[in-house]
């Protein structure tokens, strides 16, 4: 009997998947400023050291927008937000919900998911993150 | 020594659909125009600042002169985004207040009719293998994956989150659509407006959704367009007719601000704290406050764009830009009239042109040349202009003594 387990990697890489999904920013070890893109020095204080920082699953969504026009190639409707996960605001879809303003309100709690967005030609699979109502 | 600064000569072509003419034709006319509008010709310039966002590798200003007048003076081709043309002004600016000479030329000009979002898109099709690139290591494209790269709905969130933090309960969506109502009200009296169409707040509630809450006519008109104008010292403005200096206005304050770090500003673009501090320093610099200005041309790239502009120019109490609004004082019967021109939503966004467009605006109330659309008896006004990545333009124009 053989398990076979299947290659996966995140779509971005402050995406982490295991222990349960979550997300990652480099914080600034001398103010605390997190970033999700490596930077060379703080943008807050110009510090040059960082170190790794989990971010809770759960938030409050702040704003959003239900985006009905895109580029090509981008499946709408779907809801854009940005989420305030215990003082780090964080972007990202809102899913699992109906794209309208009965289901994604203002001050709604939400909780970080992730799925698939789909394998390469080496069976790998690239998982991507949203966030859904948590009530 | 008096070191203000003042316009000498200012316009702005129409706006609206220019198939027969490129940015070099735009520019030159609202350039010419400027010049003949200051009494002025390219021999009296002593520097040249251009703007010309989606040709920016081209040395626009250098084309520019190769039709208007190559003198041999430094050009400055600058970018700065929807900022573009309020920084061609401030480097003309900086260029006389610094001393290096008595009269510049501020061009800025954009093709732009047809053009679809400007921002967003997946870019390259999904690879055969995921394969991490960029400062992020994505694997595939993030637009409309990991929220939305298009300005639209950009804004859209910019003013919603406005919303989230002063508490609103009512309706958003009619609330921001009565913004536009108001500008494309306005719109009706500039005849240089690309669109200047009444439209019922029906008909912007019923028009395509483009991101919630806007709909397509809340949003900025992509159009040609260009606009110049010619700065001047208060000592060389002195030794000019008496009718150059009875048109002449007075740069109160000339200020660029970039966004400062704000927890959250990697997510959503803060643009409130460098407008709020571009607003700060400008009234500061200028010696007036918000209850002094007649009129006020705000970058409504969205109508949820122009409610936090409110509040960050100080045209109301901190967190009470609803409640401004739905006084009625925006309009322009109303006690601080806000983009009496119909604003961006309906007078058209040519990027590059629009930060110069906007002092036009202000400028042309200021010389009582406004004609039906005139702000009776205006002497004081703040154009303000903002792009995305950030920068902010804040001028406020006086009328001269
Ligand atoms: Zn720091």
């Amino acid at each position: 009997m053989t398990t076979e387990t299947v290659a996966r990697i995140p779509l971005v890489d402050y995406l982490v998947l295991e222990d349960p999904p979550h997300l990652v920013a480099h914080e600034c070890t001398s103010c605390g400023a997190r970033f999700f893109d490596r930077r060379n020095a703080c943008a807050s204080c110009f510090g040059t050291e960082f170190r790794s920082a989990e971010l809770p699953t759960e938030g409050e969504l702040v704003s959003f927008t239900i985006v009905s026009f895109a580029a090509p190639g981008v499946p709408v409707p779907f809801v854009a937000g940005v989420i305030d996960l215990d003082g780090t605001t964080v972007r990202g879809n809102i899913v699992n919900t109906e794209p309208d303003t009965e289901h994604v309100t203002l001050g709604m709690k939400v909780r970080l998911t992730t799925f698939s967005i789909g394998s390469d030609d080496n069976g790998v699979e690239a998982v991507a993150f949203g966030f859904e109502p948590a009530s | 020594m008096n070191d203000d600064i003042f316009i000498l000569g200012i316009t702005m072509t129409k706006f609206g659909k220019h198939p027969d003419k490129d940015a070099v034709d735009l520019g030159a006319e609202a350039a010419m125009n400027a010049l003949a509008d200051g009494g002025v010709t390219m021999a009296d310039m002593g520097v040249l600042a251009a703007g010309n966002l989606m040709n920016a590798a081209a040395g626009f200003g250098q084309q520019l002169q190769k039709q208007i007048g190559q003198t041999g003076i430094p050009v400055f081709n600058v970018v700065n985004a929807c900022a573009t043309g309020a920084t061609a002004l401030r480097t003309a600016i900086m260029a006389v207040k610094a001393g290096e000479c008595d009269m510049g030329l501020a061009v800025g000009v954009e093709n732009l009719a047809g053009a679809g979002l400007l921002a967003g898109g997946f870019g390259k099709p999904d690879g055969h293998t995921w394969e991490p690139s960029g400062r992020y290591g994505a694997v595939a494209p993030v637009d409309g994956r990991i929220g939305t790269d298009t300005m639209p709905g950009t804004f859209a969130q910019v003013g919603m989150e406005y919303l989230h933090e002063h508490a609103y309960s009512g309706e958003a969506f009619e609330m921001f659509a009565k913004i536009s109502e108001k500008n494309h009200s306005h719109s009706t009296l500039n005849p240089l407006a690309a669109y200047n169409k009444l439209m019922t707040l029906e008909e912007i509630m019923g028009d395509i959704m483009i991101a919630y809450p806007n709909t397509r006519p809340m949003c900025s008109a992509n159009c040609d367009g260009g606009a110049a104008a010619v700065v001047v010292s208060a000592e060389k403005l002195k030794t000019l007719s008496l009718e150059q200096q009875r048109r002449a206005v007075k740069v109160s304050a000339s200020v660029l601000t970039s966004d400062p770090y704000t927890e959250g500003c990697q997510v959503l673009p803060d643009v409130n704290t460098l407008t709020r501090s571009a607003a700060t320093q400008a009234y500061e610099e200028a010696g007036v406050g918000p209850d002094d200005l007649d009129l006020v041309e705000l970058h409504d790239c969205f109508a949820t764009a122009e409610l936090v502009h409110y509040d960050n120019l100080k045209l109301c109490e901190e967190g009470g830009a609803v409640e401004f609004f739905e006084s009625g004082a925006t309009w322009r019967d109303g006690d601080m009239p806000v983009n009496v021109s119909g604003g961006l939503q309906s007078k058209g966004h040519p990027i590059s042109a629009t930060g110069i467009a906007n002092i036009w605006e202000v400028c042309h109330h200021l010389r009582g040349e406004a004609g039906d659309r005139q702000i009776e008896g205006a002497t004081v006004g703040l154009a303000h202009v903002i792009g995305l990545g950030s920068a902010c333009g804040v001028h406020i124009l006086e009328k001269a003594a």
